[in-house]
């Protein structure tokens, strides 16, 4: 049975953007409920219910995450809605933010009506102007229709909403960096403990979330948490730990595929479903050879992999840091392994906020390596190196503030245990790479 | 009492609330570190100081950590495990050393933090002997303009911080920053705002590697051949604890020295330059007289005997014609010693306080970035009292007066003729603001029958004087003073009076007849015994942080500690 979607059941429509389209569609009627009938703690039972784990990366219980707020603080609570989607192959959020605004501003609306912050900032990154100028249109509808500001739909709470565009740096997504810069500093994430939702933005408490968990957020509340639960994967019993993957996901597909784009399918769907049903196959008739499954920093997968499911344990069975934004790159057979990772050490080189020893030299050395390797002068003893550094660098084995370095790492360390032949067959060949990156912006 | 174990050792740490670092130096334990300062806020970012880290239960078992963690940023608490040196902590320290050797020119031959550098010192105590670097170091170019008094050699900097987080939150004037991201990360200032604040050169001591350097200081000496010693900054009454590095005499530079007691852990630039004038050639280098066929130079014995014999006679003629003017510059054993030289000539002999130089008003840091001051946010203060022990030499005079006359009284007596032999104690620092005695009063000298000055330089006021002493500069003379708070602190001789000079102390002592070298030691006893108000220097030693008052002094001369970065 083919799946309806629910998140991107309003994208495409004309009108998808404009507050009279979405109320048509049954829009805010759910905040109206919620106001109405529901206690925020209320709302933040439903949402633990539910099982909704954060669709930023790292898969956290989002009704969980409010919980972590300090009961009975006078406030201010604030909410950051983190838009900095900088992973690269990433698009999910950026179609929702531009087509469908106002479900996310209603999801901003019930979580902050939940955990009774009164303020929400609208993190976006500088790349996303269509984005921002369709959610401060929405916002200005929001407030001219009542449901922003004082006393919203007569409830006596009060909420508002700032769009706050980015500058452009990768660590801005990290929920940390994200508050530092938008206190106006250097996006350096901050050592954690305290996390966020106690010691957040301007010092008070704060919760981070992704527009993607938010839209979720409202169709738990308009649909149930029983229909929630009744899409994707419920929790492995062998282990404990797992929370399930329950509910729909954004996947963007990317890369070497007929037919790139965002689709919305239940969470657990496999990367060859993904590419053959939903991306139109791989390109020009050719077979893959791997992809990244979650964004550059959940590492690589080969096309023997190619049957994990992409919930939030899949990846991780095969040696992949998690789901990740469930973005999957695709690469072909002819594609060169050597190119992708430099492209990929390039980036992280290029977007480690330097303020950790083992992850501002580590991602700079690991590029400096992958830079030889493709001029053809790459050393067996280079291998070694790049996947001990990469091994030994963040947060996981505790050697950095943040997750960046892992994330760095990752790709390293599975390109050269699942694809080494390919390395070594280019150190023997002592044969330079033809393909030359693109130019990136001088720094 | 809460107890936690270095390395298997406990160590009681009472009720302190301290971090991994804190607590293993309690236990004799350096665990290294690079961006982790007391003075500054906690960025744990170098990532030198990863230990293991568990906690000791009840029931004698140990549960640790699965992962290293910084330690400058993880607190303690009674049980908790620190282990240094475990396979996974060495790891992570040396892997932290490769990573900061990487782009790190390794130019130490030229480096003038070479010797006293973090970075070498840890590198070969925790680093490995090779690195696995084959690839180009990145050289970005130097900053030699990045302040007046600062140099930034761009290529050595591992990116603590520290630089940028005391401008931030000593000074406030946040003139340093970093640029760029990542790898290509550099320390520099906004264009046309360079590091120009009254605190500036701390940012070297604070340097844990060669990058940022002093001007003042660079290439002029090797730091293994400096001898140091302990001192007080003589620039103002804060008296700021001081390390004087010299060689063969010659002052090369001083640097702050921990001390809660006086100012904390930083100097002022004005109090860092202020040594100049004690490696002066211009000085005066032997006592000289003035007889009737002009001024000839003299022995230091043949000075002190003239001095007398015309002290004596005038003393016969008209006791209250004589005239001590003490300075504040003095110790409070060269005032002691002067004050009762003077005192013993009869109880009608005057003795004033020569003049305390102001300068302004107090000058209080952190800043707010435009360079206003925030009141009641005091870090770190600039007196503007600019003499190092008016407090002693006043207590001095209290004792052998009963009160503080001030100067005025003095410069009226000498209006009117009345002061017949006097002497005026100096020591006074140049200023370059003009000689410290007022110009209006020098042509009333003339009328003075016998006068004799201490002078470090030549001066109107030597030119008018009968007997000129050669005064001893700080860096020449151990004695004690006594900052605005009323803490003693000791101070010690780097080097000897030049010429045939003598410490003024010494020529006060040969004055008084008492034989024998003058030892600071000794005398603080003394006076410690006699003057109540100096109570705190009865034990002869004020240990290296100093006494203040009502606390009990050492009965020991202080240990040396050897100094952790």
């Amino acid at each position: 049975m083919a799946y309806e979607p629910v998140l991107l059941a309003r994208v495409g429509k004309a009108d998808s953007t404009s507050i009279e389209g979405y109320r048509r569609d049954g829009g805010y009627e759910t905040l109206a409920r919620a106001l109405k009938d529901m206690t925020g703690e209320q709302v933040t039972e439903v949402v633990k219910g539910a099982g909704l784990r954060g669709r930023g990366g790292a898969g956290f219980p989002t009704g969980l995450k409010w919980t972590f707020l300090p009961k009975g603080h006078p406030g201010p609570i604030y909410l950051c809605v983190n838009v900095d989607e900088s992973e690269p192959c990433t698009f999910n959020n950026r179609v929702l933010v531009e087509k469908d605004p106002h479900q996310v501003l209603e999801g901003i609306i019930l979580a902050c009506y939940a955990f009774k912050a009164t303020t929400a900032y609208f993190y976006i990154r500088y790349e996303y102007g269509t984005g921002m100028r369709a959610m401060q249109n929405a916002i200005d509808e929001a407030y001219a229709a009542g449901f922003l500001g004082k006393n919203i739909l007569g409830s006596g709470y009060h909420l508002d909403v700032f769009v706050h565009r980015g500058a452009g740096a990768y660590i801005c997504g990290e929920e940390t960096g994200l508050i530092e810069s938008l206190e106006g500093k250097r996006a350096w994430p901050r050592i954690k403990p305290p996390f966020p939702a106690i010691e957040g933005a301007f010092r008070k408490p704060t919760i981070v979330n992704n527009p993607e968990t938010l839209a979720n957020v409202v169709q738990i509340l308009k649909r149930g948490a029983d229909w929630f639960k009744s899409i994707g994967v419920p929790p492995d019993p062998k282990n404990p730990r797992d929370a399930g993957s329950y509910g729909p996901k954004l996947y963007c597909i990317s890369g070497h595929v007929n037919n790139p784009g965002v689709v919305e399918l239940p969470l657990g769907v496999t990367v060859r479903q993904l590419i053959n049903e939903h991306g139109g196959g791989v390109w020009k008739g050719k077979k893959a050879k791997g992809c990244i499954p979650g964004g550059n920093s959940m590492g690589l997968m080969t096309e023997a992999e190619f049957d994990t499911p992409l919930d939030f344990n899949g990846p991780g069975r095969v040696g992949c840091l998690g789901l990740g934004t469930g973005a999957v790159t695709v690469f072909d057979e002819d594609t060169s392994i050597v190119d992708v990772l430099y492209n990929l050490c390039r980036f992280f080189q290029h977007e480690s906020c330097g303020q950790c020893t083992p992850c501002r030299e580590g991602t700079g050395w690991m590029f400096k390596i992958m830079k030889r390797f493709q001029a053809g002068q790459g050393r067996r003893e280079d291998l070694a190196v790049l996947e001990e550094v990469a091994d030994k660098i963040g947060i996981m084995p505790g050697t950095t503030i943040c997750g960046l370095a892992d994330g760095a790492g990752w790709p390293v360390k599975t390109a050269i245990r699942k694809f080494r032949q390919e390395f070594e067959k280019y150190i023997q060949d002592g044969t330079a790479s033809k393909s030359k990156p693109l130019p990136m912006a001088a720094h | 009492m809460a107890t936690v174990y270095v390395n298997d050792t406990p160590v009681d740490i009472g009720d302190e609330k301290l971090n991994c670092v804190q607590a293993a130096e309690k236990a004799g334990i350096l665990i290294p570190h690079y961006c982790y300062h007391p003075a500054l806020s906690v960025v744990a970012s170098c990532r030198m100081c990863l230990v293991e880290v568990g906690d000791k239960k009840p029931d004698g078992t140990v549960a640790m950590q699965p992962k290293v963690v910084p330690g400058c940023q993880t607190p303690v608490k009674d049980g908790t495990v620190i282990i240094t040196r475990s396979p996974k902590a060495k790891d992570a320290q040396e892997r932290t050393l490769e990573s900061l050797l990487l782009n790190h020119p390794l130019d130490c031959p030229v480096c003038d933090k070479a010797g006293e550098c973090s970075l070498q010192d840890y590198s070969f105590g925790y680093g490995k002997a090779e690195s696995r670097m084959n690839d180009e170091k990145k050289t970005p170019p130097n900053k030699p303009d990045i302040g007046a008094n600062i140099n930034l050699f761009t290529d050595r900097c591992i990116m603590c911080s520290r630089c940028v987080r005391f401008t931030r939150e000593i000074a406030g004037t946040a003139e340093l920053h970093i640029t760029h991201r990542g790898d290509h990360a550099e320390i520099d200032v906004f264009p046309g705002d360079p590091l120009d604040n009254k605190l500036s050169t701390n940012v070297v001591d604070l340097c844990p590697v060669g990058a940022l350097a002093s001007k003042d200081f660079l290439y002029t000496q090797r730091v293994w051949n400096l001898k140091t010693v302990d001192s007080v900054c003589p620039g103002c009454s804060t008296g700021c604890s001081i390390h004087v590095d010299g060689n063969k005499g010659v002052v090369y530079r001083l640097r702050p020295r921990v001390n809660p007691k006086a100012q904390g852990h930083f100097m002022c630039d004005e109090g860092r330059l202020g040594y100049h004038y004690a490696n002066s050639a211009e000085r005066l280098r032997e006592p000289i007289v003035r007889g009737p066929h002009g001024w000839s130079p003299v022995g230091h014995r043949e000075a002190v005997q003239r001095t007398q014999t015309g002290f004596n006679e005038y003393s016969l003629r008209s006791i209250t014609g004589v005239w001590g003017v003490l300075s504040p510059f003095m110790t409070v054993e060269e005032a002691y010693l002067l004050a009762s030289w003077i005192r013993d000539f009869g109880k009608e002999a005057r003795l004033v306080m020569g003049p305390v130089p102001v300068d302004g008003q107090d000058d209080h840091y952190p800043k707010d970035r435009r360079g206003n001051e925030i009141p009641g946010a005091s870090k770190f203060t600039i007196r503007s009292e600019k003499c190092p022990n008016r407090k002693g030499v006043e207590a001095i005079l209290e004792h052998f007066s009963g009160s503080v006359v001030s100067f005025d009284a003095f410069l009226a007596a000498l209006q009117k003729g009345q002061v017949k032999a006097a002497i005026l104690a100096g020591g006074y620092v140049p200023t370059g603001k003009g000689h410290w005695f007022p110009a209006e009063a020098v042509p009333h000298l003339d009328q003075v029958p016998f006068l004799v000055v201490h002078e470090i330089f030549k001066s109107p006021l030597s030119e008018k004087a009968h007997v000129v002493f050669p005064a001893a500069s700080w860096a020449e003379k151990e004695g004690t003073y006594i900052n605005h708070n009323g803490l003693a602190q000791a101070i010690h001789w780097i080097s000897t009076p030049p010429g045939e000079s003598r410490t003024d102390g010494q020529a006060y002592l040969d004055l008084l007849g008492r034989t024998g070298l003058m030892r600071a030691q000794q005398l603080r006893k003394e006076i410690g015994e006699k003057i109540p108000s100096l109570i705190q220097l009865s034990t002869g030693h004020l240990g290296s942080s100093g006494v203040l008052p009502g606390e009990v002094p050492p009965a020991q001369a202080p240990k040396q500690k050897i100094p952790v970065h």
